[in-house]
């Protein structure tokens, strides 16, 4: 896509903007640990240099929409990055990149509502850096599929990781390097395919519900 | 590179809003809300009012906004509420259900095989 402007505007020049018909942003959050390729993953199939922003919330969990909390320095940061797919003339898609840690979790309903799903990316390294996002997934029936990034480390069979993560037989397990772009990619649709098949049989999308 | 809002002090995030608190559950500006200008910036404006208003000539999500302008995203959510009031943008918010509708999934689905 380019930039139909031609004005001189500094800013304009590193930006690639959206077709004037998008009307409709769709989230897919990617989730894991410190260092599991999650920035790596939304720079393989972003359209966009990954870009960065944060959100402030005061100590009790609460994003900043009062001042006060922010002049009393009760508030602290939660930072994540971001890249964008375009996917037709209305639909673009974006992905996040989410630390899996705990305090991020009070942000996830003001962040991530709506969001489609999730990819939870394992570093097999570091299994456990995986187990609170789990959770966190299953409890609020978020559709996610779990991706072990490739690092060259030793490897596990597909049982023992999920047994490891402790993991419903029903929620894909796919093996991926975060820095190939073909890679991530099948990592996403198999997420989409993933949510589809939940959505296509109610039986199995509510008991995801009720984990 | 600097993380965005890192160093801003309180009190900038205080006169960039005014104090006011809008940013609630009544701030209808998702993440991926995508905000177009409605109209062109008017000398004297707001810095932030002005910046918003050239980065949505054409549709920009409010989180593009608040990596663009450095700011958090919940004062971003308030500065475009402000704009929305006053009519200067305008707001194509995300279609949520309950259940994402079957033909959006087959449309990330074809996006995602031609990527
Ligand atoms: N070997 C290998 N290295 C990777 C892979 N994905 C990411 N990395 C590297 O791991 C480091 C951390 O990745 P990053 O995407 O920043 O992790 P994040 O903290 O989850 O965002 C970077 O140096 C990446 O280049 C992968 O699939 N294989
Ligand atoms: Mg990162």
């Amino acid at each position: 896509m380019d930039s139909a402007t031609s004005e001189t505007r500094p800013a304009a020049e590193t930006r690639t903007p959206l077709g004037a018909s998008a009307d409709n942003g769709l989230k897919i959050v990617v989730v894991g640990g410190f260092g599991a390729g999650k920035t790596t993953m939304v720079r393989s199939v972003s359209e966009i240099r990954p870009l960065n922003t944060e959100e402030t919330m005061t100590q009790a969990g609460e994003a900043v929409d009062d001042i006060s909390g922010v002049r009393g320095k009760t508030a602290t940061t939660v930072a994540f990055d971001f890249g964008r797919i375009t996917l037709d003339s209305r639909n673009v898609l974006y992905l996040f990149g989410a630390p899996g840690q705990e305090r991020f979790w009070f942000l996830w309903d003001r962040l991530f509502s709506g969001t489609l799903g999730a990819v939870v990316l394992v570093d097999t390294r570091r299994i456990d850096d995986s187990w609170y996002a789990i959770d966190r997934l299953e409890k609020h029936g978020t559709p996610f599929i779990v991706a072990c990034n490739d690092f060259g480390g030793p490897t596990f069979t597909p049982q023992q990781i999920r047994e490891a993560l402790d993991l419903d037989p029903h929620v894909p397990l796919v093996n991926c390097d975060a820095r190939s772009r073909e890679s991530s990619k099948i990592v996403l649709i198999t997420l989409v395919e993933h949510i589809r098949s939940l959505y296509a049989d109610p039986a199995r999308a509510s008991r995801q519900e009720l984990v | 590179m600097s993380r965005p809002g890192r160093d801003d002090a309180p009190d900038r995030l205080y006169t960039l809003t005014g104090g006011r608190s809008r940013s609630g559950p009544d701030n209808p500006f998702d993440l991926v809300t995508l905000v177009v200008a409605e109209c062109d910036p008017v000398p004297g404006m707001q810095s932030e009012h002005t910046a918003i208003l050239r980065l949505t000539e054409r549709p920009t999500a409010v989180v593009e906004i608040a990596a663009e302008l450095k700011l958090p995203v919940s004062i971003t959510r308030i500065l475009l509420s402000d704009l929305l009031a006053a009519g200067r943008v305008s707001a194509r918010h995300p279609r949520k259900a309950a259940v994402p509708d079957p033909d959006i999934l087959e449309q990330v689905l074809v996006g995602l095989r031609n990527l």
